[in-house]
């Protein structure tokens, strides 16, 4: 029952908010965000579960099931639990909304109450997203974030803001109906093999060979054609090069708390369906397309790497070093080893935190000196000594620093991915993705000798200060958290590892 | 309530529309120099109501179900109760009543709005006369019922040249179809000697060398249902009629009417031309029916497209709607054991059609009561002075849409997996194609509304007026669009259990 609590509570402070007038709204809204987080900090405690959610012999915590109503002979419930893969993303998102709520305080002044109850809307519906264990459960709130990221960017965002919003809104419904379709397809390839659309039951037929032919269509080319269809569609979201070019507009104009949840939790819900559905479900395809998929990682990495290197706004910076850091999950995943898929779920945390971070400081520094372009500014260290300190951490964290969660993170992938059999040249490819880390290192230090240090200049003008504290807070909060994270990454690595592993024994590796 | 006390006391849903319309005229010949738009609004609304809440009862209490001794047929077969015609009677009682709430306050000005009222509850009657007939010539009747005080009511407000203009047009081409529907039956009557459904599908069967004479029927037959459904060829009257019809009657004929075309077009093709006697006469009108229903909805959708004001694209969307529900009768193969569900989820379409499409007509009519313009710019910023309104718009469009938070993504969704499931993939695609389409230009109206700034400072000065009743409706219809999406499952399956009865 808690997590329907947890989904219903925050749809409701959503209407709350939503009728409440702009005066404070912020404030309500960040007292009912944190009742969420407070949840979701209570899961963890009383969290007690064993293996994947999906595969056969995992528990699921927190399970609850009803029967909604029933397609073509299969059942549709509303069916939500938890297994270590899922939790982490729960905390992940409620923990990032209060953030990104307070940081809505400073620039957000206009139809305020509607800001904040859409930023609920999409939280409870994100929860959704990361609880649901029924196929059209999970698509409904999956399609459901759309709506009120739309009008988020498209209400809120900068100068080009129905451009990016409406690119926004075309690439990942298009994408949802692609992966849609795939995923149907599969479903009824399985036929009379499955009475209802959970993903346990679905996952399981498959591994058991309950794929059947479908219009005289081999299972095996059924089966590739699903997985193909569901990939590109995820790949949208991601994204991966070569599909990748709505982020950057979507970032750039979105206001600074909606691009830290776009950053933060939006992307982790592709990689999070990848893991789920192509890797999961179809291990077998996945392996079959291992040098490919690994080629799009490796590519997605120094490509989004190069692209930041080449950017003068900062917050372009920041999303495409976002793509850059999606292919390491990517490269991850398709691995197959226990390190590999468990270090790609524990980057999806670990770069929300981050670049989650790194999106609020470059908010911050706009809304004193409300310009993002690195020529325009230079010694900011000066005169915001306390958000400039925050903001090279979490570069730094970005980087890769050990003792911070980004690292942790990536050194896990690496090590997955070494010496992965799954993965032919596996040592090649790992040592291309490494090489990312270099260039990241380049930009992020050129952008902030740049911005941050040597004497103060300003194009705009704007006094500087020193920010509000509700400004800066969030992003001290975050940084503990980056901080607790790298030193102790246990608290989440143990119960990944443990989901992962019944996904890598899935494969079978040839020789 | 297995048995009806009195047997036709199963017709009562349609008995209380027309009882409502006579006692609408009696009251305003009783006062007919008072405007008493009111109390007329007040006694229709409650009529439909009283309408909805007996059908459902019906539905619930089994009244007609194979579970309490199968349909009731009453006058020599001529009427035939069951629970698919109280699941289209639903329709009609639900569209009606948000309808003539809307009205109250479009025609708060009107010199004389009773008339308006009662058409539109004796246009209901027809349609509820419709859902239970049991012979063509019920069928004709009813049509008539309907189509006669449709005409009127598109030319009612008639000091407007677009109102009057469209009446006419409605009615030149209404008159039309219904020459060549009346022309159908009697041919089919030809051939097979009788009226009555059931009798008409025995002769059928030993049709013999008048097949011919049938088939011609059957042709014409399906051109009064396309007339009616406002679907490929006889669609071209709608765009006209639904723009300059008032927006009330626009709403009214766009989910209430086309439902109705639709429960005759199930009826007829199911139990009077079954598919497989259909079939041995050489008789394929499934291929008729897919034709149309790819042409309707390609059209429908595309044309849609390249509207420039909003109540004529919602015209057009209606059209492919109509292509999309016409999938119910084009997506059946002869003995198929999932014809039922792809009937039922037609049947399912149309009643979550009926909300969000009435809704997304009564948003139109709130925007002419406040006089803003027709085109999409002319909603630019509106969600800024309304936003209560443009959200259920908003709803509105993204479940004509199907996307998925909302009923409209369900009702398509079944649709298109049930013919898939006959085999009808093309069909199913070519739906999903549309689909692609048709959020081009819903999300046209959510960004004008919500993204766009206004046109100019003083564009929207006019919102200064909040028409109770009529956002009461938009409201009502925008929470029942996105509560049909968890309440999905009672509505398919009475709808699919409803649908198998005929095949």
């Amino acid at each position: 029952m808690i997590l329907e609590a947890l989904i219903a509570f925050s749809f409701l402070s959503a209407l709350v908010v939503l009728l409440a007038p702009d005066a404070w709204a912020g404030r309500l809204a960040f007292g009912l965000s944190v009742v969420p987080f407070a949840g979701s900090l209570y899961l963890w405690s009383a969290f007690e579960a064993g293996g994947n959610a999906l595969t056969d012999g995992g528990t699921i915590a927190f399970k609850s099931r009803y029967e909604w109503l029933e397609v073509g002979g299969r059942s549709v419930s509303w069916f939500v639990g938890l297994d270590g893969i899922s939790l982490p993303l729960v905390v992940l998102t409620t923990f990032l909304v209060p953030l990104a709520i307070v940081s809505a305080w400073t620039p957000i002044d206009e139809r305020q109450s509607q800001f904040y109850g859409l930023m609920l809307f999409m939280e409870a519906n994100l929860l959704g997203v990361f609880t649901a264990l029924d196929f059209f459960l999970w698509f409904v709130f999956w399609e459901a974030v759309l709506v009120p990221m739309y009008f988020l960017i498209g209400v809120w965002g900068g100068p080009r803001r129905k451009y990016a919003a409406i690119k926004f809104f075309v690439y990942t419904n298009a994408a949802s109906l692609l992966m849609f379709i795939g995923f149907m397809s599969l479903v009824l390839a399985l036929g009379d093999s499955v009475s209802s659309f959970g993903l346990p039951e679905i996952t399981q037929a498959i591994a058991d060979g309950g794929l059947g032919e479908w219009f005289g269509i081999a299972p095996e080319t059924v089966a590739m054609g699903a997985f193909l269809a569901m990939f590109a569609g995820f790949a949208v979201k991601v994204p991966i090069v070569p599909v990748h070019t709505w982020l950057p507009d979507a970032h750039v104009e979105a206001p600074t708390p909606v691009s830290v949840l776009l950053a933060g939790v939006l992307l982790k819900m592709g990689t999070y369906a990848l893991l789920r559905y192509n890797f999961t479900m179809l291990p077998d395809q996945a392996s079959a397309l291992a040098v490919p998929i690994g080629i799009i990682a490796v590519v997605s990495v120094i490509y989004g790497a190069m692209l930041a290197l080449a950017q003068k706004d900062l917050k372009r910076i920041v999303a495409y070093s976002s793509v850059s850091s999606m292919g390491y999950v990517i490269l991850g995943l398709i691995v197959f080893t226990e390190y590999g898929v468990g270090g790609a779920t524990f980057q999806m945390v670990a770069h929300g935190l981050v670049s989650g971070l790194m999106f609020m400081a470059v908010g911050v520094v706009y809304n004193a000196t409300h310009t993002r372009m690195v020529g325009d500014m230079a010694g900011m260290a000066d005169r915001m000594p306390v958000t400039v300190g925050i903001l090279v951490a979490g570069a730094f964290g970005y980087m890769g620093l050990p003792l911070m969660a980004g690292f942790a993170g990536e050194f896990f992938v690496f090590v997955g991915s070494f010496g992965a059999e799954a993965l032919p040249y596996a040592p090649l490819f790992t040592a291309l993705a490494m090489f990312g880390i270099v260039i990241v290192a380049g930009y992020l230090l050129s952008a902030m000798q740049k911005t941050l240090f040597g004497p103060f200049r300003l194009e705009t003008d704007y006094e500087v200060g020193r920010a509000p504290v509700h400004d800066v807070a969030p992003l001290a909060v975050l940084l503990a958290a980056i901080i607790v994270l790298g030193v102790a990454p246990d608290l989440f690595f143990e119960m990944i590892r443990d989901a992962a592993l019944p996904v890598v024994e899935g494969v079978s590796v040839d020789g | 309530m297995a048995e009806p006390l009195v047997a036709w006391t199963a017709l009562s849903p349609a008995l209380l529309l027309g009882v409502t319309g006579l006692a609408l005229l009696l009251v305003d010949t009783a006062r007919p120099k008072s405007r008493s738009n009111t109390s007329m609004a007040v006694v229709s609304a409650v009529g439909a109501l009283a309408s909805l809440a007996v059908t459902v009862w019906f539905v619930v209490a089994g009244t007609g179900s194979a579970a309490t001794g199968g349909a009731i047929t009453l006058f020599a077969e001529a009427v035939k109760v069951d629970t698919m015609a109280l699941f289209f009677t639903a329709i009609f009682a639900s569209v009606t009543a948000l309808v003539v709430v809307a009205a109250h306050d479009y025609f708060h000005d009107h010199d004389n709005p009773a008339a308006f009222y009662s058409l539109t509850l004796f246009a209901a009657t027809g349609m509820a006369l419709l859902a239970v007939a049991n012979s063509l010539a019920v069928v004709f009747v009813a049509l008539e019922m309907v189509s006669l005080p449709s005409y009127a009511l598109v030319a009612f407000l008639k000091t407007n040249r677009g109102s009057v203009e469209a009446g006419l047009k409605y009615f030149l081409v209404g008159a039309l179809s219904s020459a060549v529907f009346l022309f159908g039956i009697s041919l089919v009557y030809a051939a097979t000697g009788s009226l009555i459904f059931a009798d008409v599908a025995a002769g059928m069967e030993s049709v013999g060398s008048l097949a011919g004479v049938a088939g011609v029927g059957i042709v014409m037959i399906i051109g009064g249902v396309a007339f009616k459904t406002a679907s490929v060829p006889f669609h071209f009257w709608a765009p006209e009629a639904y723009e300059g019809a008032p927006a009330p009657v626009s709403a009214f004929l766009s989910s209430a009417s086309k439902a109705a075309g639709f429960v005759i077009a199930f009826r007829v093709f199911t139990e009077a031309f079954p598919l497989g006697v259909s079939l041995s006469a050489d008789i394929n009108w499934v291929l008729a029916f897919g034709i149309l229903a790819a042409v309707t909805m390609t059209l429908g959708n595309f044309a849609a497209a390249v509207q420039e004001e909003v109540k004529r694209m919602l015209a057009y969307s209606s059209i492919g709607h109509a292509g999309y529900a016409l999938i119910g009768l084009a997506a059946l193969s002869a003995d198929a054991p999932g014809n039922g569900a792809v009937m039922g989820a037609a049947m399912a379409h149309l009643l979550v059609y009926g909300f969000m499409n009435t809704g997304a007509f009564l948003f139109v009519v709130m925007a002419e009561r406040w006089g803003i313009g027709r085109t999409f710019e002319d909603y630019a910023g509106l969600a800024r002075r309304a936003p209560v309104a443009c959200t259920a718009m908003a709803v509105f469009m993204f479940s004509l849409a199907g996307l998925p938070p909302f009923a409209g993504f369900f009702s398509k969704y079944f649709l298109f997996l049930g013919a898939i499931d006959n085999g009808f993939v093309w069909l199913a695609a070519l739906g999903a194609v549309n689909s692609v389409v048709s959020l081009y230009y819903y999300s046209r109206v959510v960004k004008a509304m919500f993204l766009d700034d206004p046109a100019s400072a003083g564009a929207l000065d006019a919102l200064d007026v909040r028409p109770t009743a009529l956002y009461a409706a938009v409201v009502f219809a925008a929470v029942a669009t996105v509560l049909l999406l968890p309440g999905f499952g009672p509505i398919i399956e009475t709808a699919q259990s409803a649908a198998s009865l005929l095949f």
